[in-house]
């Protein structure tokens, strides 16, 4: 049988606001443990919540970047469980009226777009921070001492809820990328998985092609990475595949994803299910957004990712345009098409070596960097290289390497190519028994010995002729 | 050496005068409150603590150990908060302050205000002035007490379901509960967060209007309040030409009340009639019927959340053991009295998955069908008026085993408490010796109308608020 993935994803995206969400301590990160709190969010007996007018904007501003609806009245609501995390022994978080419905994330595909279902997006408060010290699991339960960071507690949480539309573990990859990219361009989170500022739940079955049915799901969880999500998500696929096919039956459990080892670890199974017991929150009064603040905010939305993905895929290729988009770097690589570099060129060099070489896309002047892109070939490869390294050089100038010639005299380069060739009988004859791909090898090789001064073009022509010979 | 003055007797108007004309130094009246606290504190027990006139004082006032003082341990009557110090002032403490008020000391209430009769503290019951065997009333029992046997000339309470204005009443105070949201509940030790209210408690209508203009007013810190449309004003008419009084038919036909009560509370109607006031009959059918029930059901259902955060993790004592859920366990478990613990359980019941929309959210959707049928009542006269407790003070140990005996306690106070509405309780009489409250309930921000109402009764009325044993 044939089965196809159905995949559910809940994004938590932690807000850059300069304050928390119900009270003014700072929202960063970096300080002391346990400096930046108060009694608010310390929950102090009397201590009341305020909401952040901000937090409420950005998060609207989200909604509508995703399609959404913008009810007149969101509603917070507690809910309610015991966790030294956190100190109210509730959580305030949109329930039932949450501040943005109804929405969608559109991803360009060579088929078309693919539209994944925004189910809501609300806005809530984050847990503290704890560290369970001793026991085996690093869990609460059997640890020696439990200690708890309050800075995070209460800083301000976007939850963003799609529907099961997700369809492998590819997209589900694609369509975060593509969501993160639109809420760091929106400037309301850094959205990096690894510092937990974006944090990903995928919700997960398996159903024959052609059913439109929905069986158990499970939920998995502590995946930093889009790559150990995608990972994560086709560990469970094939699990549950492998279960259904030996006629067992999936459990609705929660996993966690042990990224060292690419494995699932169920947690433990609750004595008794949970019961948030959630009710309005009396402390607060209803959000309730007027339609201009809607209006105003919706006209403050930049062109999102997806569009340009669109508009570039007709000046460039797909592939590349999503590569740009989702790597905000398609502003660079307009700016180096605009001072008359060639686009493709731009794009493979933009996409390739200023990302590899780790150079901040905002601190790079595209008049440069179109020198290099149009003078790459003509130029030695290890005055490119530091070219590019050197990019993020706020005095950076071109001039200096592209002033250089790369070393494209055949019979300076034959001697050194007939030595390579020589040197490597193994590969010379996997080669000629059609391993084309050795080619690179080859000329990487020459490379190495002239110390980057070779014209890669010309060795390339070289070796092909030689080894043909 | 003789106190300076018969605090007894001092009204807070009086004792600002005082002050005011250099005849009495802060000092000194704050010293004889101090000499009447040394002498009748221990019978009452109206002060869990007190505080020493420091730099600066001024007019005395004591406040209700729900409500959060800088530096001054507020316990809100339970063992789970003992020894908490707050590092924050309420606002409201923050306004007396700033008013030029001194805190006098922190006084007795049911633990986390949940009763009528201060016994459910944790750390013992205050007793009624007029008869040390009796109960003041609760929760606010302590703040009733000190401001009737001169320990205070005047304090704040907090009322949820009728905690100023039932311990007022039995203890022959004036009492206000305002509207809901004009005053802040910053720092106020939570129990209902939708039904908390501080208000003030003092001798006169005046004082309790000029201590509620001191309070009232929107706070940022806490979202529920608005700003007053109007200013507060002192009352003086003694006429009443005009006023429409309403007297709900459920009143008339409310077995529970005593007749002494009754026929205190109908010599007060009389004298409005004498006043120029129409009293006529109104009808709140719902209220009377189903208030009790909704509001035991809101109110515990919220308290249950709201003491979720005593775990003994942050503050407060903690009774350790092995795992993390065993401390909270053990810790709620010996720091809460039976009747948080009551209320805990019946509002944790009340808000689970399969229950909710039978119970809290029932309760809400009956809330709003009272706010509506005050609302309309309201159209037709311009006060309601009751007792404001069916009983005077009762025995000590009365009903303290019978939870439902002593819920309906609040029968009186509880329904225009669901629907939002200020309330205040003026002495009207004495039966069998001891203090009635006439309870007048008016529109959202009427508290002028019943400030206006309430003094031109009390005039009319004359009580004298000192308890008969300590008359000469």
């Amino acid at each position: 049988m044939n089965w196809e993935p159905v995949i559910g994803l809940e994004i938590h995206v932690q807000l850059k606001t300069r304050t928390k969400m119900f009270c003014r301590c700072p929202a960063g990160f970096g300080a002391g443990e346990n400096t930046q709190t108060c009694p608010v969010c310390l929950g102090f007996p009397g201590a009341l919540p305020v909401v952040n007018r901000t937090a409420v904007e950005w998060t609207i501003l989200l909604g509508l970047a995703l399609g959404c609806e913008i009810p007149g009245r969101a509603v917070f609501s507690r809910k309610n469980y015991f966790y030294p995390d956190l100190p109210k022994g509730y959580q305030i978080s949109q329930y039932d009226l949450p501040s943005c419905v109804y929405g969608n994330i559109v991803l360009p595909t060579a088929d078309g777009d693919r539209v994944i279902g925004i189910v809501r997006a609300h806005l809530e408060e984050d847990a503290a921070k704890t560290v369970h010290v001793g026991g085996r699991t690093g869990r609460i339960g059997g640890a020696d001492i439990s200690l708890v960071d309050y800075n995070r507690g209460g800083t301000p949480l976007v939850e963003v809820v799609t529907a099961p539309d997700v369809r492998s573990a590819d997209e589900a990859k694609r369509v975060l990328q593509l969501l993160r990219q639109t809420i760091v361009e929106l400037g309301i989170s850094d959205a990096e998985m690894e510092k937990g500022t974006l944090r990903v739940d995928a919700n997960v079955s398996v159903r024959p092609v052609g059913s439109d049915e929905l069986r158990t799901r499970t939920e998995i969880k502590n995946m930093n990475s889009f790559n150990f999500i995608a990972r994560g998500i086709e560990a469970e696929v094939e699990r549950q595949i492998a279960v259904w096919e030996r006629g067992g039956e999936v459990l609705q459990e929660t996993y966690d994803f042990d990224a060292a080892h690419g494995t699932l670890t169920a947690r433990r199974a609750k004595e008794e299910a949970d019961d948030y017991r959630y009710f309005p929150e009396p402390d607060l009064v209803p959000v309730e957004p007027t339609s201009e603040l809607v209006e105003r905010l919706r006209s403050e939305l930049p062109e999102l990712p997806a569009a340009r993905i669109r508009r570039l895929e007709a000046e460039l290729d797909l592939e590349r345009a999503v590569v740009l988009v989702t790597g905000g770097l398609d502003r660079l690589w307009s700016e180096t098409v605009h001072a008359g570099a060639e686009r493709v060129a731009a794009a493979n060099v933009i996409a390739n070596n200023v990302v590899g070489a780790g150079v901040d896309p905002g601190a790079i002047s595209a008049e440069e960097l179109a020198k290099l892109v149009i003078a790459r070939e003509r130029i030695p490869r290890a005055a490119f290289d530091e070219a590019i390294s050197n990019l993020g050089d706020p005095a950076f100038s071109a001039e200096p390497y592209v002033a250089q010639e790369a070393v494209s005299d055949t019979a300076e380069l034959g001697p050194i190519v007939d030595r390579v060739i020589e040197a490597s009988p193994d590969q010379v004859e996997a080669f000629r028994n059609g391993k084309e791909g050795l080619l690179g090898f080859f000329v990487g090789q020459v490379m190495k010995e002239t110390e980057g001064q070779a014209n890669p073009r010309v060795v390339s022509e070289l070796v092909r002729v030689k080894l043909a010979g | 050496m003789a106190p300076a003055v018969d605090t007894l007797r001092l009204t807070a108007e009086e004792a600002i005068g005082l002050v005011e004309r250099g005849e009495l130094s802060p000092a000194e009246l704050h010293g004889a409150y101090l000499e009447a606290i040394a002498e009748r504190n221990d019978e009452l027990h109206a002060y869990l603590r007190t505080v020493g006139a420091g730099e600066g004082a001024s007019i005395p006032i004591a406040i209700k150990d729900v409500i959060s003082t800088r530096g001054v341990e507020t316990t809100a009557g339970s063992k789970i908060l003992s020894g908490y110090v707050p590092v924050f002032d309420s606002t409201v403490a923050a306004r007396c302050k700033e008013a030029g008020l001194t805190l006098l000391g922190k006084t007795n209430t049911d633990e986390f205000a949940m009763g009528s009769s201060t016994e459910n503290s944790a750390w013992g019951p205050s007793r009624n002035p007029w008869d040390p065997m009796l109960v003041p009333g609760g929760s606010g029992g302590g703040t009733a007490a000190a401001v009737s046997a001169g320990m205070a000339p005047w304090g704040l309470g907090s009322d949820t379901g009728g905690s100023i204005k039932q311990p007022s009443a039995l203890c022959g105070n004036v009492g206000l509960r305002p509207t809901y949201g004009t005053v802040s509940r910053y720092g106020v030790v939570a129990f209902a967060s939708s039904l908390d209210q501080v208000g003030p408690v003092a001798k006169t209508v005046r004082d309790v209007a000029l201590l509620y203009s001191i309070i009232a007013g929107r706070d940022p810190r806490d979202s529920t309040t608005v700003e007053l449309p109007e200013l507060v004003l002192l009352p003086k008419d003694e006429r009443l030409d005009g006023l429409r009084i309403g007297v709900p038919s459920q009143v008339a036909s409310l077995d529970a009340i005593e007749p002494g009560v009754r026929a205190a509370f109908e010599h007060a109607l009389r004298l409005a009639e004498e006043l120029g006031a129409v009293v006529d009959e109104c009808d709140l059918p719902l209220s009377y019927r189903y208030g009790m029930p909704c509001y035991y059901l809101i109110a515990p259902a919220e308290a249950s959340s709201n003491l979720a955060r005593y775990d003994g993790v942050r503050y407060g004592p903690r009774t350790d053991a092995a795992t993390y859920r065993e401390m909270v366990e053990r810790t709620r478990d010996q720091g809460f009295g039976a009747e948080p613990k009551r209320r805990i359980m019946i509002g944790t019941y009340a808000l689970s998955a399969g229950y909710y929309d039978a119970f809290y959210g029932q309760a809400q959707k009956v809330r709003t069908l009272l706010i509506r049928e005050h609302r309309e009542a309201l159209t037709h006269v311009d006060v309601i008026a009751s007792p404001t407790s069916p009983t005077v003070a009762f025995p000590i140990g009365d009903k303290a085993a019978d939870p439902l005996a002593m819920y309906a306690c609040d029968v009186l106070t509880i329904p225009s408490n669901l629907a939002g509405l200020p309330g205040l309780s003026i002495p009207c009489g004495l039966s069998e010796g001891l203090p009635v409250g006439l309870q007048l309930v008016g529109p959202q921000f009427g508290e002028n109308t019943l400030f206006r109402a309430g003094h031109a009764l009390e005039q009319a009325i004359g009580f004298d608020t000192v308890p008969l044993r300590w008359r000469e």
